[in-house]
């Protein structure tokens, strides 16, 4: 179960998309989800939907793989769109009951924040499914490159991160086999309220940490082995340069942004409250 | 040319009870001497406790020495200055495949090293690619680590030593935490190293059938050298072996009874066909 997350984990494959300069998905991803959250009509959504399925399409990912991302966010979500549906006051009440009821307002505003957070979701984990960690690290740590200038360890911070995120997988197996592990030694881990499942979490995160700090002492030998002294003097393997297809991607992202807008403004198109 | 030379090599480091003080030193090398020539491939055996990856931290610098010295390329260790040149010339390969890859794809984590040795773009691809087609991992190049098998992943690691162009490659149990299959894997490439590439190969296990093609076979105990020589001359001497929790290849066991029993079988025998030989002389 736990293995299925697939938020931070690479796709391998050979498509447009994936052969981008990192520094583009980042700044495009960004600008998508700006674009998402300055939404606020059906017809923005209509084209970011269309947007969407078309960058799917050409990132060579199954959809299933991407979806699968999203059980991670199933809670948060639904936790969001009952806050929504019930606290927001305005427009006609649907439906009442009891001291809580759903307005028109309530109801539009739930829906699309669903939607924005399954499309913020399904973005960003599309960056990620399409670029290695190493060169999203890259694409980070050039984009950040002015902000050396104030003394911030650029460098460094990108290293941490791309090494969090390769360990991503391995710790997630780790817990996995943890959990077997001490519900073979009788641990409860399913039954009880909240509060006792919580403590009944103990046994797995102590172990877990302790197997996270051997390994990352480990790997900071094996770094250290390897001749690794920092930021200062390294090349790159794979230096970061635009091409033409990085151009394109600009170009094409920023159209989608300008027809969202566009079609946002001027289309008068609505389904009921939508 | 001497490649790794330590001469009266002291490791300690301080004991402290639960409060944080120190209540003493422990000595986990004492008064080591090792001589390793260029091309040669030494094996240090030693049960666990013993010293042998102490010894082998410090063939990289990772740590220096309390007492003595310990040169590599003729380089003293404990000079600051010579670091890099340390650990340029001697590449480490450690036990846990899992935890010394440090690239999400095999071909990125192969170039780390020389990346980080300043290396331009152009050649960091070349040494990759011939880092890579020396372990036999050349179709993986653009797979994610975490779905090798473990012995793939030590011969991505040992790549990406390669990539670094060292002069000798110390491994520090890579095979403790494989499988038989994955063991063999290891084992193969690393000779297969030693036959194309000349390099100088120091192995620390406590496996002693991987010592048995060595150049010589150092025996550590309770941080001390304990045993030296070659293979034939070490597992001549099997009761010694055995007070220092080391298992003796099955072969050279079952000569030494057969011997005891008062067989002419020769002393040291290493390999089965040596013993199949031996016995049909016997007749």
């Amino acid at each position: 179960m736990i293995r299925e997350i697939t938020i931070g984990q690479y796709y391998p494959a050979d498509s447009f998309i994936h052969r981008l300069d990192p520094r583009v998905k980042i700044v495009c991803t960004l600008l998508f989800l700006i674009s998402l959250f300055v939404q606020n009509s059906l017809p923005g959504y209509v084209v970011a939907t269309l947007f969407l399925a078309f960058v799917i399409r050409a990132s060579k990912v199954p959809f299933k793989f991407i979806v699968r991302g999203l059980k991670a966010i199933i809670l948060l979500l639904m936790f969001t769109v009952v806050m929504n549906l019930f606290l927001t006051k305005g427009g006609a009440v649907l439906v009442r009951v009891w001291i809580f009821q759903i307005t028109e307002a309530g109801l539009r505003i739930s829906v699309f924040m669903a939607v924005r957070l399954i499309y913020l979701i399904i973005g960003s984990s599309l960056m990620t499914l399409t670029t290695t960690p190493n060169a999203l690290t890259d694409g980070i740590e050039s984009l950040l490159r002015p902000l050396d200038k104030l003394h911030v360890p650029v460098h460094e911070v990108a290293m941490i991160m791309s090494i969090a995120l390769r360990f991503i997988p391995i710790l997630l197996e780790e817990t996995d086999k943890i959990m077997k592990a001490q519900i073979a030694r009788g641990a409860d881990l399913e039954s009880g309220n909240i509060l006792q499942r919580a403590k009944a979490m103990v046994p797995i995160l102590v172990p877990l940490f302790v197997s996270a700090f051997r390994r990352a002492n480990d790997l900071a030998l094996a770094m250290e082995a390897r001749c690794y002294f920092g930021g200062e003097g390294r090349t790159k393997m794979k230096p970061l340069a635009y091409g033409r297809r990085d151009y394109m991607a600009y170009f094409a992202v920023m159209s989608y942004v300008a027809v969202a807008f566009a079609a946002g403004r001027f289309l008068p198109f609505h389904v009921w409250i939508f | 040319m001497e490649m790794i030379r330590a001469r009266e090599l002291v490791y300690e480091y301080e004991q402290r009870d639960d409060e944080g003080n120190v209540v003493g030193m422990n000595r986990a090398l004492d008064e080591v001497g090792l001589d390793v020539r260029q091309g040669q491939f030494v094996a240090i055996l030693g049960h666990n406790g013993s010293g042998k990856s102490t010894l082998a931290k410090h063939m990289n610098a990772i740590l220096v020495p309390s007492g003595g010295t310990m040169w590599v390329n003729g380089r003293d260790t404990r000079d600051s200055g010579e670091l890099v040149n340390v650990r340029r010339s001697a590449g480490m390969v450690f036990q846990n495949p899992d935890n010394q890859i440090i690239g999400t794809v095999v071909e990125e984590d192969v170039g780390f090293g020389p990346e980080n040795l300043g290396v331009p773009t152009g050649e960091i691809w070349r040494r990759v690619e011939d880092g890579l087609r020396a372990v036999g991992m050349i179709e993986y190049r653009a797979h994610s680590p975490n779905k090798l098998s473990g012995g793939q992943k030590q011969r991505v690691a040992i790549a990406g030593v390669l990539a670094m162009e060292p002069e000798c490659i110390v491994l520090d149990e890579p095979t403790a935490m494989l499988d038989p299959v994955g063991r063999k894997e290891v084992l193969r490439t690393v000779q297969e190293l030693r036959k194309r590439k000349n390099v100088t190969v120091i192995l620390i296990t406590h496996y002693m059938e991987e010592a048995i093609d060595a150049d010589a076979i150092y025996v550590m105990e309770g941080g001390r050298v304990v045993m030296q020589g070659t293979p034939r001359e070490i597992f001549g001497r099997v009761d010694e072996l055995k007070r220092y929790r080391l298992d003796v290849p099955q072969v050279t066991m079952l000569a030494e009874e057969l011997r005891r029993r008062g067989l002419d079988v020769p002393c040291g025998i290493l390999r089965r066909e040596e013993l199949v030989e031996a016995i049909c002389r016997l007749s």
